[in-house]
Formats: C-alpha cells, structure tokens, sequence
C-alpha cells in the first residue's frame, strides 16, 4: 500500500477537507467536530485548519442543526452539517422534508437549499441502543431529498464532494461499520462521482446482487465464493437511493434473469421492496426466478450483544442466490 | 446562605392608550406627521386585503386564509422599519409584511389561491417564503443570520412566531443559538392570546413570554403591539441592535386574535363573546386613527379617500391574480432538483398525457 490508502472515514476526512479548501462557501457544522474533529473523527483537523468560522461546534441540538443549515443554504452558503448517529437525526426531520426538500420547488427556484447533512449509520460496531439503525428509506421516500450511501473509500471522496457541489438537498450516509475495515488508495484529485447512477463493481452474467453502504462487503465476498460454484454475480452498488438510477438496475437484470437485494434495513416497506416492484414492472418477462430480498427483519435493530443475530451476513446471501439460482418454477 | 444568581426585568413599552391617547408626554421622533401617516395607510390596506381574501374564501373562490386582523400594527410597522437588505423570514400571517417588503399584492392572492408561484416574486429577493410547520422560521432565521454574519453582511434577519409556537422547541433552540453566536435576529411573538382554541394561559405558566429571553441570555421585552408608536420604538432599536452586531432580541408583541384561527376555524366554538369585544375596544388601526386625528394628521375626508383608494388597490390586485394562466403541469416536476432526475421527466412525460387526456374529456364534456 502507499501513503495514499486511506480508510472510508479519512476519505469522508479528505473530501471535507478539498470542498473546504476550494469553496469559500462550504461550512460544517455540528456537535463536537471542531476541536474534537467528531465523535468519529470525520472532522480532525479540519477546525484547526480552516478555523472556528468554517468548522463550527454548535449547540447540542439536531432539529437546531438541520434547521440553520436550511437556513444558511438559502442565502447562498453550502453547509455540511452533521448529525452524531442515524439514530438521533430524527428530530431534523421536519426541517429535511417540509423544508430543506421542498425550498426550491415551493419558490418556484427563487431560492434552493444546497446543504448536506451528514450521518453515520448501520450496526456493527457495538454500539449502544439508537446508535445502529438504518432507516434511510424514512429518507429515500421524500421528492427532493437526494439520499446517498457510499460503500469504499473512493466512493466516499467521489460522492461526498459530488454531494456538495450538488444544488439540491443531501443526505449523505455513511456506512460506520467498514469506515475504517479497508485502506485503499484514493487521489486527491477534486473529482466527483456521479450522483445520477449506480455503480457496478463486478460484471456477471447469472444473477444480479444490487446492494449499498457497508452490505456491499458481504455481497462482494459472497460473489467470491459463488465465482468458486462458476455463479457469476453481477454486483451493484446503488450508492444513490433517491433519485435511483433504476435504468442500470433493469439493464442488468434484463441480463441476468435473476436478482437478489441485499439491504441492512428493516424487510418491510425497505427500498429492496420498491426495486424489486420496478423490476416486476419493467422485465418481468426478463426474470427467471423471483427477485429475492436478503434484509434485516422487522424488528428493532437489537442492542449490541444481539446485533449479529439481526445483520444479514455472507451465509443468508449465498443461501438466497443458490436458490433463485435453482429455482425452476 | 443563599445570593441572587441572577435578576431579570422584563418591561413593557406603551405610549397611546386603547383609545389612541397619549400615556404621557410623547418622544420628539414620534411628533410629526410621519411615518405615522404612512403607517396608517398601510395598516388600512392590510385590513382591506384581509376582507377581501376572506371574502374570497367564503365565496368559495380561495382556500383556506389565516387572517391578520389585529396584527396590522406589527406586521406594518415591522415591515416598514426593515432595509430592503434585512431578510425577513415570515410565517403564515404576514400578509402585510410581505406586501410592505414588495411582494404584489395579486402574488400573495396567488399563493393563498393555491400556487407556490406566489412564494416565487423576484421582489421577495433573498427572504424566505411563509413558514407553514409552527416555528421552524425560527432556526431558518438563525441559520439566514449566520450567513450574513459569516460573509461580513451588517443586515438584520427578522421572523414572527405565534404565542403558541413558542412552545415548541424549535423556538427554544433558536433563540439559545441566536443568544450563544449573537446572531443579528429579531424575534417577534405576535401574542395574539390563542392558538387555535388554546388560550395563552393554557400555552405556558410564564407571566411573560418575553421572559424566555433570560434563559437563552439575550435581550427579551414586551411592547403593546396595538400601538404603532410603542412598536416603531422597539422594533427599530432591535433592528439597529441587530444590525450593529450587538446581538439578538426577543419581542413580545402583546396582540389579539380578531379573526378565526383561519376561515376553517369557528372561534366561537371555544372564545367568550366578551372577550373578543373587549378587545376591539384595543384594536390597532382604530387607535392609531385616533391619535393622527387628535394631532390634525388625519380626516374623515382622507380617510374616506384612503378607503375607496385602497379598496380600489386590492380590487385591481384581484383582478391581475383572476387573469392570470393557471400553472401547466410540468411546475410539479421542473422546480423539484436542480435538474430533473431521468425517472421524474419520464413521471412528468405521462403527465402531460394524463393533461391533455382530462382536457379532452373535458372539451368532450362541453
């Protein structure tokens, strides 16, 4: 590895870091990210660096946060506010979807709200309790609301600076259970990611997997073992859940014949759900076996000492692909 | 042993009686025939906007309207004492203020008509569009007022919440942060006594609600807000506070709610009738009419002129909003993202078709 193989975490770091240095625009805001650089230390650094009015500590309050980031964004700032857990961004809800998500649509463009709000989220760090869910479909459901979930270090970089360049509205969640699982090598080179697309790690020709955030890793090595059985996977990252590119979705399936979502959150009502109706509607004809779904239950994401019994792993997704793989009707 | 930690005041500015008389000697600024002049008008045409929209709605020609009747004093005064640089951030009666800040009137019948193309006049420059959730103007206003004040901008940010909404936290957490950054705010509580059916009693034991201030450490004061005077000298003193970087103030505008909740709301379900008439006998705009007419400002021929003048106004703004083209269907989709998502065009694409075929049900129809 070179000094350029940084973690997801030192990625989300670095891309903070670039929006900061080239946008005089760009501010963070948040509990505990200046001196402390955030609970995770997305944010190290970057005070002492860019100083107390670029990189500012604000009361601890999530509705507050969300709410002056709406604000700032109209008048033309890019803030990049971030909330501690997916758990506790509840509170600046109202202000994500009566507002943030509709300022330019209810001005008819006269202002728009360009601001990011920042989450780690997902189980497996034992955590305590509201410190673990994935509830990024509450989100990917609202008009107007980008929702986007990187899955390495690259796509971090790539999408987070994409998602502050971006004129709309953006959550950007960050999978904290492989933030720091890999080192890879990513340049610093100010270029963003598309946020109009899927991205397709591996091609294949048998089954298509359409996963997103830190799930992607089982699904890769669940590929690896199904290449050894001669299943070649098709493996995609959605990476955007809102706006959703379903097009390279169906493309693939349309390919394959056959799929299986893979996704951390709750069964019910998730967006495995809404992909696999989009894929009922638009290559039925296509599928040889059903679109199946590899999921969290719907229950409550346990407390730590339980979370593996709830987190889908490698073993529940080649179970599902052998047998879409020997379904016959 | 015990000491005094900490000691509030909180005071009350009034300068005309509920009839419009002088409590006292008046300041030198508040002796000539200006702005008072200007205030009363404006404050005439509010109310002439008020009826009409009501009427308007009760002619089944306008939704839902949350009237302004016995805010006019604030929103007028508020508004006027604003550079056209400050940013306002209203809620969903500040008919007047949007109006005094330059919105046309046909534009606010527009948006109560039922098209977001009312939020979207260029005169409204950079102020925010009505907030509709209770209090989260609030944040959006601390969230405006670090902007400016990160860019270096001497310019006031100033939003209205109801009694009522100050019992949310939104309010709580925005005024603590204005407090904490000393952000160039003004608040203003139209404490207009009810919240829908809840009365202000029953909204927080506080005698005050300026009192709030002490908490968040900032500067919190009550002023009769059916005194145009007492206004102009409070709101104004905040404004230039905000503006000279001296930090934020809470305003409590003691009011009342003349109207309904909106024309969906029946208040005599839950308010005395003595209650409301008690209160017109404070009412704003008969009250600064008086005071002009005792000082030789105003007359019963200027004041029938203004009528008929304003009337006229609101009448040409009815017509200008009636004449307009309803909005073509794409406004669901074109204004949703920066650029329209590929599965929302497709969205928008059936329905353009879902359009034409109703249209031509409808021609079909005739």
């Amino acid at each position: 590895m070179t000094d350029n193989a940084i973690t997801l975490l030192d990625a989300v770091n670095l891309a903070l870091a670039r929006a900061l240095e080239e946008d005089p625009d760009v501010v963070l805001l948040g509990e505990d990210i200046g001196v402390n650089g955030g609970v995770f230390r997305a944010t190290d650094g970057l005070q002492a660096r860019f100083g107390e009015r670029r990189v500012i500590d604000t009361p601890l309050a999530e509705t507050m946060i969300a709410g002056l980031g709406v604000g700032m964004a109209t008048q033309g700032l890019r803030p990049v506010a971030e909330i501690q857990f997916m758990g506790f961004i509840f509170p600046a809800f109202e202000h994500l979807v009566a507002h943030a998500a509709r300022m330019r649509h209810r001005t008819r463009g006269r202002l728009s709200c360009p601001m990011v709000l920042r989450a780690p989220f997902g189980g497996g760090i034992h955590a305590p309790e509201h410190h673990s869910e994935s509830t990024e479909t509450l989100l990917a459901h609202i008009p107007g609301l980008r929702v986007v979930i990187p899955s390495s270090p690259a796509r971090a970089y790539g999408l987070l600076l994409a998602a502050i360049r971006c004129d709309d509205p953006v959550v950007f969640l960050e999978p904290k259970r492989i933030y720091r699982a890999s080192k890879t090598l990513v340049e610093d080179n100010g270029e963003a990611l598309p946020l109009d697309t899927c991205f397709t790690l591996r091609e294949g020709s048998d089954i298509t997997l359409i996963s997103w955030g830190a799930m992607i890793q089982e699904t890769l090595m669940a590929a690896d073992r199904l290449a050894e059985e001669d299943i070649s996977c098709e493996v995609i990252d959605v990476a955007t859940l809102n706006p959703i590119d379903h097009a390279t979705l169906i493309a693939s399936v349309h390919k394959t014949g056959r799929c299986v979502i893979i996704h951390e959150a709750p069964h019910h009502g998730g967006m495995g759900a809404e992909i696999s109706a989009t894929l009922s509607e638009q290559v039925l004809t296509s599928l040889q076996a059903p679109v199946r779904r590899v999921t969290g239950d719907d229950t409550v994401m346990p407390y730590y000492r339980n979370e593996q019994l709830y987190l889908p792993d490698v073993d529940d997704i080649l179970i599902a692909v052998r047998e879409t793989m020997e379904y016959s009707g | 042993m015990h000491e005094v930690s900490y000691q509030g005041d909180i005071r009350l500015t009034r300068y005309l009686d509920d009839s419009g008389r002088p409590l006292g000697e008046m300041p030198d600024w508040a002796l000539g025939e200006q702005p008072w002049v200007g205030y009363y008008q404006q404050m005439v045409l509010a109310r002439q906007f008020d009826t009409k929209a009501i009427s308007l709605q009760r002619t089944g020609q306008m939704g839902t309207y949350a009237s302004l009747l016995g805010a006019e004093a604030i929103d007028v005064v508020s508004a006027s004492l604003m550079q056209a640089e400050d940013v306002l951030v209203p809620y969903y009666r500040n008919h007047a203020m949007q109006m005094i800040r330059g919105t046309p009137i046909s534009r606010l019948f527009l948006y109560w008509g039922g098209d977001e193309r009312g939020n979207a006049s260029p005169q409204m420059g950079r102020d925010l569009p009505n907030a509709v959730p209770i209090a989260t103007q609030c944040l959006h206003t601390c969230g405006v007022a670090t902007a400016l004040k990160l860019r270096g901008e001497h310019q006031a940010v100033l939003t209205m919440i109801g009694d009522g909404g100050t019992s949310k936290g939104d309010f709580l957490e925005a005024i603590n942060v204005a407090g904490a950054w000393q952000l160039p705010v003004v608040f203003i509580i139209n404490n207009n006594q009810w919240a829908i059916s809840v009365p202000r009693s029953k909204q927080c034991i506080a005698p005050t609600l300026a009192q709030k201030a002490l908490g968040a450490g900032i500067r919190g004061e009550q002023v009769d807000g059916n005194d145009a005077i007492a206004l102009h000298d409070v709101v104004g003193q905040a404004l230039e506070r905000a503006r000279a970087g001296k930090g934020p103030t809470l305003i409590e505008a003691l009011s009342y709610r003349l109207s309904d909740h909106t024309t969906a709301d029946d208040a005599t379900r839950y308010r005395p009738a003595d209650e409301l008439k008690a209160a017109w006998s404070r009412e704003p705009v008969a009250r600064l009419r008086n005071w002009l007419h005792g000082k030789g400002f105003w007359d019963e021929a200027r004041e029938q002129a203004w009528q008929a003048e304003s009337k006229q106004l609101i009448e040409a703004a009815v017509a200008e909003w009636q004449a307009m083209e309803p909005q073509p269907v794409d406004e669901l989709y074109d204004y949703l993202y920066a650029e329209c998502p590929s599965g929302l065009a497709e969205q928008r694409e059936q329905a353009r078709l879902r359009q034409q075929r109703r249209e031509q049900r409808g021609a079909d129809h005739d």
